[in-house]
């Protein structure tokens, strides 16, 4: 990729991905010619009805879902509050204040959660351990008679572990207990089958997978029956009512189809770039991977160097053209960085040295032997002006 | 959040940057914890700061404000140096972010570390001189947890 004549590596597709043109090519015509609104009856309106709910086919195909289990939403955050507070609040009827989920979600998840302790919910954060993956003995010990929902994240934004969902479904449905995953890092890079897992909620966004910002979906385990959460027109089963964002939706259904078709393929390429990744970076002294070796994303990686800064790293990286991210607390806005590092069991000052890098099928395997070739030189440099490094290698108290 | 120019020129190009061989004073301000760590080395000949020169473990802010800082006092006197403060350095890099804003504390007192250690060195008390340095008050949070 090129900007402002400088060639680019964009190497944070868990941040976003680009919108492939097969994509767009699909989008355009509900712009152009079917732009009529789906719930008229006149042609051109009409003409955007059909493609709709073949969408809605498409989605629920991928997931091992029926189409009827799948609303269209704006992306992650609006379904995941959706689907935890609504199933919060409709067990709470029942009696039930108790929301099981861990340590590392993705805020939008975490936060939505910390909303419903305010509201007088009872939350339990598991621990993922240093592996950065859940327990599902653990899990079950944390149910009780009063347990709500499970709300577990299929696959971790920051360093790609794959969780255990199967084993997750199955003890959720031996307690009768709501079980709900955020499957948006997941969606496009692993198979998916609600049914076989057990799964009552999952939500997806499609921006993760070359689809645009704005458009997302939600599955809604049949039977289950949630409040709405846009009163107004029939639009989504009356659930949630808004003239529905055709092309988005379009352009959702084709990026799904896309990955499940290619995702074999590919990540057959992006585990050979990961792992050659992998290989070379630990040669740097005082570096680790964050999260399992094995049970994890195929196209995304965490790495944390020892003695220096996350954010000034991906400064020195963007001066290199290679786009990435990191965990640190500068690039967080806050003091504290990553939970998700924290959580893993990092110390602060190690977890402000992480790197996040994530790649799709649009990267090349030359992308992975330029950073091969820049990032050791860039920690070296890093670490030549930082104290903390200077302590960590003479073995000298730090602050 | 977007640095100015002279920031990125600064951090793509630190001044004065390594360790220093007898210094006359050296501070240490900041903690791992928090993700800054600033290290002054200061050479005084008389009552002049003749060389300078910084480690810093920090964002890419900490880095241009250490950068600066050492500009701002290489040359001038004891006296001069002490009267930096982290607005001067702020506005020498052309501003910035606001969430950045205490990098720059850091550095003005990663300056006066090096200057009191320099008293010290000569067995002067320095707190009369340049007062007692605080605890940057976001470290101070964080160290409570």
């Amino acid at each position: 990729m090129e900007l402002n004549g400088k060639k680019v590596i964009y190497a944070d597709n868990a941040a976003t991905t680009s919108v492939s043109p097969a994509v767009l090519d699909a989008m355009l015509p509900f712009y152009k010619e079917f732009y009529g609104n789906p719930s008229s009856l006149y042609s051109v309106g009409n003409a955007a009805k059909k493609p709709l709910e073949d969408a809605r086919a498409v989605v629920a195909k991928c997931l091992g879902a029926l189409p009827n289990e799948i609303y269209f939403t704006s992306g992650g955050s609006e379904s995941d509050n959706w689907a935890i507070k609504g199933a919060a609040h409709k067990m709470l009827k029942q009696g039930k204040n108790h929301i099981i989920t861990t340590k590392f979600e993705h805020h939008a998840v975490l936060h939505t959660c910390a909303a419903l302790e305010k509201e007088g919910f009872t939350v339990t954060y598991l621990d993922v351990h240093e592996n950065g993956i859940v327990v599902p003995e653990e899990l079950e010990a944390a149910i009780t008679e009063k347990t709500a929902l499970v709300t577990v994240m299929y696959a971790n934004n920051e360093i790609g572990t794959i969780q255990p969902i199967s084993e997750i479904g199955a003890i959720c449905k031996k307690h009768g207990v709501l079980f709900h995953t955020d499957a948006v890092q997941a969606v496009g890079n692993v198979h998916i089958n609600v049914k076989e897992q057990n799964i009552d909620m999952l939500f997806l966004s499609g921006h993760k997978l070359h689809a645009p910002k704005g458009v997302g979906a939600l599955y809604i385990r049949r039977g289950l029956v949630l409040p709405n959460l846009i009163d107004g027109g029939a639009q989504e089963r009356s659930r949630r009512a808004g003239t529905e964002n055709v092309a988005g939706i379009v352009g959702l259904a084709k990026a799904m189809e896309i990955a499940h078709e290619t995702m074999d393929e590919k990540n057959l390429k992006l585990r050979r770039m990961q792992d050659k990744l992998i290989t070379e970076i630990l040669k740097i002294d005082r570096s680790r991977l964050n999260g399992d070796r094995e049970k994890r994303l195929p196209g995304n990686i965490s790495f944390c160097f020892e003695g220096i800064e996350g954010e000034s790293l991906l400064l020195m990286l963007d001066m290199k053209g290679v786009c990435a991210s990191s965990g640190s607390a500068c690039t967080s806005g806050s003091l504290d960085p990553s939970h998700v590092l924290l959580a893993i069991g990092l110390r602060h000052e190690v977890a402000h040295g992480s790197l996040r890098l994530s790649f799709s099928d649009v990267n090349e395997e030359s992308d992975v032997d330029y950073i091969i070739e820049v990032l050791p030189q860039i920690v070296e440099r890093l670490r030549a002006m930082s104290p903390l490094w200077d302590a960590i290698i003479h073995g000298k108290e730090i602050n | 959040m977007a640095y100015s120019e002279k920031v990125m020129e600064h951090f793509a190009n630190p001044r004065n940057v390594g360790e220093m061989e007898d210094p006359s004073g050296v501070g240490e301000v900041g903690n791992s914890k928090c993700g800054d760590i600033m290290r002054m080395y200061i050479k005084v000949e008389g009552d002049v700061i003749t060389d300078v020169k910084f480690m810093t473990f920090g964002c890419g802010a900490a880095i241009a404000t250490s950068s600066m800082a050492t500009e701002l006092v290489k040359g001038k006197t004891i006296k001069e140096a002490l009267t930096l403060t982290n607005k001067a350095v702020m506005e020498a890099l052309d501003g910035l972010p606001a969430v950045k804003v205490h990098c720059s504390v850091l550095a003005e007192q990663a300056i006066k570390a090096a200057v009191s250690d320099y008293y010290t060195r000569q067995g002067i008390d320095p707190v009369s001189i340049v007062g007692v340095l605080e605890e940057c008050e976001d470290c101070h949070d964080v160290e409570e947890e």
